[in-house]
């Protein structure tokens, strides 16, 4: 199974982390904040650390933290922090200094998301899945009508 | 010309101030409100509030007839962004950006922004000028431009002390370009005797800097 690293222990990154994990992949998870870690452990029947994941503490941006939690083996990284400046930075420092072969990245806003598209990067844009989902609902019926 | 500059710090406004100065016309873009409202009170119109990461914030700005953008957040990331979105989403020839973390420099090479400037690198070459502990001193690197300005300390007993600059074995692609002296600079004549303790600024071609300082190191 590929090794995933995510970067950003959020609910987006804690959440993917988890199903991942659970689906058998090899999981680490790097995040600035030690109490982020306990997003791994919530309603989990076993430690994050005790299910075979991996966390390490340390800033996104740094050099070191990302080699520490792994970077250079990864087949798969995983840009969610809640900056998306810093996770299209990562994710290029993923892509181009550590030949990462799968990078995706979160990007909130939907212009940088589709221009960074543009220039190959895997964004992914929350706020345009929820603008999406919104007027597909007003499109349809709701229980009241 | 005109000139974007984003981040309203320290180092956006008295640039900002300095470019007014001269003529240059400028637009300021500060994402924080209060520091947003502080400028706008000294400089009006100049200061646009706003994400200088934002595109459309950018094209509000005219980033699209830029001639110059200067990226100097405190965010390095904000930074390499807003120098790449300049460059390949709206064509803009120059750019300069702050490093606020010297560890960052290499995305900034890794990402092709440059040149960057980082406070704590310049202020490291001025120690390092007025310390004389270190023999080498990089006074001006344009990798671009391939040109280097070293200053080097000629020691006692070095290959180059008690020799004229005609007679220095300097490597092809490297010249002396001046001597200091007792405090004072000159530039050299060809003739010119080259002592120890004598400091001299040498222009050269990148990569030849191993070569050129052999000659003026003690003799090991």
């Amino acid at each position: 199974m590929p090794f995933v690293l995510i970067v950003g222990s959020g609910r987006v990154g804690s959440i993917v982390a988890r199903n991942l994990l659970a689906a058998g992949h090899e999981v680490s998870v790097l995040d600035g904040d030690p109490l982020s870690h306990e997003r791994l452990d919530e309603g989990q029947e076993s430690t994050w650390e005790g299910a075979g994941g991996r966390f390490t503490i340390g800033q996104a941006i740094e050099r070191d933290a990302l080699v520490e939690a792994g970077i250079e083996s990864a087949d798969v990284f995983i840009a969610a922090t809640n900056g998306d400046n810093t996770n299209l930075t990562i994710a290029q420092i993923a892509q181009k200094m550590f030949n990462v072969p799968r990078v995706l990245v979160r990007v909130m806003d939907p212009a940088r998301a589709e221009w960074y598209k543009a220039q190959g990067l895997e964004t992914i844009c929350p706020t345009s899945y929820a603008v999406q989902m919104f007027e597909q609902a007003l499109a349809t019926p709701g229980d009241e009508a | 010309m005109y000139a974007v500059v984003i981040g309203g710090g320290k180092v956006g406004l008295n640039l900002t101030r300095e470019l007014l100065a001269k003529g240059t016309e400028v637009t300021l873009v500060e994402s924080r409100r209060d520091r947003y409202l502080r400028m706008d009170a000294e400089l009006g119109f100049v200061v646009q509030y706003g994400d200088g990461t934002e595109l459309w914030v950018l094209e509000r700005a005219g980033i699209q007839r830029a001639d110059l953008v200067v990226a100097v957040t405190g965010d390095d990331e904000d930074n390499i962004l807003i120098c790449q979105i300049a460059r390949d989403k709206y064509q803009v020839d120059r750019f300069i950006s702050r490093v606020n973390n010297p560890r960052n420099r290499q995305y900034f090479e890794l990402l092709d922004i440059r040149p960057a400037f980082s406070a704590t690198d310049l202020i490291l070459r001025l120690i390092e000028h007025e310390v004389p502990d270190y023999g080498l001193v990089h006074l001006l690197d344009l990798p671009d431009e391939q040109l280097e300005v070293i200053e080097v300390v000629v020691c006692e007993g070095c290959t180059a002390a008690g020799l004229e600059v005609q007679q220095l074995a300097l490597p092809e692609g490297s010249i002396v370009i001046s001597v200091l002296r007792d405090g004072s600079g000159f530039v050299p004549k060809a003739d010119t005797v080259i002592d120890a303790g004598d400091e001299v600024l040498v222009c050269l071609d990148p990569g030849l800097e191993s070569q050129v300082t052999a000659l003026f190191d003690a003799a090991k």
